[in-house]
């Protein structure tokens, strides 16, 4: 089991987005993938392990609400497809991938908690690819933070969020942490 | 000295001294590539431009094949090596032929061998490489206890508290071996049912308990594994006869059904139908031979993975 990860104050954590900002953003984009994607033909909602699996089911808990229909969920593990595998410090866990819907002639929404460098969302793709040949894929994610290293972009963003290079966003979910929230750190600099 | 991650070893070159939780990790990871398995397209890059040399300097088509397509599916290039055809057929020894392998700096080695402990002898000799055991002399066989762990896991839903009963030749079986430290390890019970002259002393000493009969030994088993009988061997007069001994000890369903109704059965070896093991119980619900193969695979794939990423990282602990 996952430890529950302490923001604290004192370390220099802020709270930077509400958990009613996050439901407002959740319901936004819900609305939006509907009106982008005729009412939901088609559609399916992929989260990329593991906070935006759970961004994922509430946007599809959301579109129910809204239209009263049924879209597939899968969930996506990038481990395999990280291009910093030869780097990474320590022995990664992979949790797998599960796509429970045939991909061919989708259109997925992607889902992830934080855009950053947009590798995880490479990573994603072409694991979603490795399954099949969606029609188009979607990028939906609670923030935006900037500083992309390669050429992508989301389709529908929670909160754009500027930061420094160096500067921490986290994104807190209940049903793995226990709270909703986006948290800040500002890094520290020599200036001051 | 290479990185390898905190969790394990830079080798793999048996069970002895694993963790519960290494253990676990293993079959955690292989759990997650069974799924790559039952892909359309079963491959993922993730070892892309990884070399793993399949050294096997002794007979084997499973082992190896699983091995191969391991390291197939993960993208990783693999090339095979068998003494016959190498230069080891030549007179060279195996530390030069080692040698010679750490120049071409493969990522991972993976070796069988006649003789116990030749990994351990290649792992002292190639320090930027992983070095992976599949099956030294009569000493051990880990990727082998390891899918045999996972079926039995996925089977029954833990590893603890059972009774596990090989029945055979126990005597010349690495996977005996590997299979009963991992068991012990795990908190399981080791059961051995054969012959008095494989069931020697040695396996109570090493806290197997032992019986010469199959009603008491299989009373209360959980899981019963098929060991080979090895032919090969007759000469050392272990058995009068194969047919004596399949009188005595072949593994039937009349047996199972009387003295352990709810047991699965695992056969890990090539077995011999009608000798070891009657066609009916292979072939019945309890036998899990199949899914043995399968999760051999997703064992391979993520032995291969634990051991080979994370190379190139030099940081300070």
């Amino acid at each position: 089991m996952e430890t529950k990860l302490l923001l604290k104050a004192e370390d220099g954590w802020k709270k930077i987005f509400e958990p009613d900002q996050i439901v407002r953003s959740i319901t936004r984009i819900a609305h939006e993938i509907l009106e982008n994607n005729k009412g939901g033909v088609d559609l399916a909602i992929v989260g990329v392990r593991t906070r935006g699996e759970f961004l994922a089911e509430r946007l599809v808990g959301k579109i129910k609400e809204i239209e009263n229909i049924d879209i597939p969920l899968g969930i996506v593990d990038i481990t395999l497809y990280r291009d910093d595998l030869a780097h990474t410090p320590e022995q990664p866990i992979v949790r797998g991938t599960v796509l429970p819907f045939n991909v061919d002639h989708m259109v997925i929404v992607l889902v992830d908690d934080v855009l950053f460098t947009g590798r995880t969302v490479r990573a994603a793709i072409d694991a979603i690819i490795d399954f099949g040949r969606p029609r188009k894929v979607q990028l939906a994610v609670l923030c935006d933070r900037g500083h992309r290293e390669l050429p992508i972009r989301a389709d529908y963003v929670g909160k754009n969020i500027s930061t420094m290079r160096a500067d921490k966003i986290q994104v807190l979910l209940s049903e793995r942490d226990g709270e909703d929230a986006i948290y800040k750190k500002e890094a520290k600099t020599n200036n001051n | 000295m290479k990185h390898c991650g905190e969790k394990l070893g830079q080798h793999l070159l048996g069970i002895a001294g694993l963790s519960k939780e290494q253990i676990a990790y293993y079959l955690d990871t292989a759990e997650t590539f069974l799924e790559v398995g039952t892909r359309s397209v079963k491959k993922v890059p993730t070892l892309r431009g990884k070399t793993i040399v399949n050294m096997f300097l002794e007979d084997s088509t499973r082992t190896r094949t699983s091995f191969e397509i391991a390291g197939k599916r993960l993208s990783a290039d693999t090339v095979n090596i068998s003494s016959k055809g190498s230069s080891m057929n030549k007179g060279e020894t195996l530390i030069d032929t080692a040698v010679t392998l750490q120049c071409m700096q493969p990522d991972a080695v993976v070796m069988r061998h006649a003789s116990s402990g030749s990994p351990h002898l290649l792992a002292s000799y190639l320090t930027d490489t992983a070095i992976i055991n599949a099956g030294d002399g009569l000493h051990e066989h880990p990727t082998q206890a390891l899918l045999d762990a996972l079926t039995v896991r996925k089977a029954l839903g833990r590893l603890n508290d059972l009774v596990v009963t090989f029945v055979g030749d126990a005597y010349r079986s690495r996977v005996f071996r590997s299979d009963k430290i991992l068991l012990e390890t795990l908190g399981s019970k080791v059961r051995l049912i054969a012959p008095p002259t494989i069931a020697k002393n040695e396996f109570k000493d090493l806290g197997v308990e032992v019986f010469f009969d199959m009603e008491s030994g299989l009373k209360g088993s959980d899981v019963v594994v098929s060991l080979r009988m090895k032919h090969e061997y007759l000469n050392d007069c272990f058995v009068p006869s194969l047919s004596e001994y399949s009188r005595r000890f072949c593994i039937t369903e009349n047996l199972l059904a009387k003295y352990c109704p709810d047991c699965i059965v695992l056969a890990p070896g090539p077995f011999v139908r009608g000798t070891e093991i009657s066609s009916e119980v292979i072939d019945g619900n309890r036998s899990f031979y199949t899914d043995q193969v399968a999760h051999g695979v997703a064992v391979r794939m993520a032995v291969l993975y634990l051991h080979t990423i994370g190379k190139e990282v030099s940081y300070e602990v």
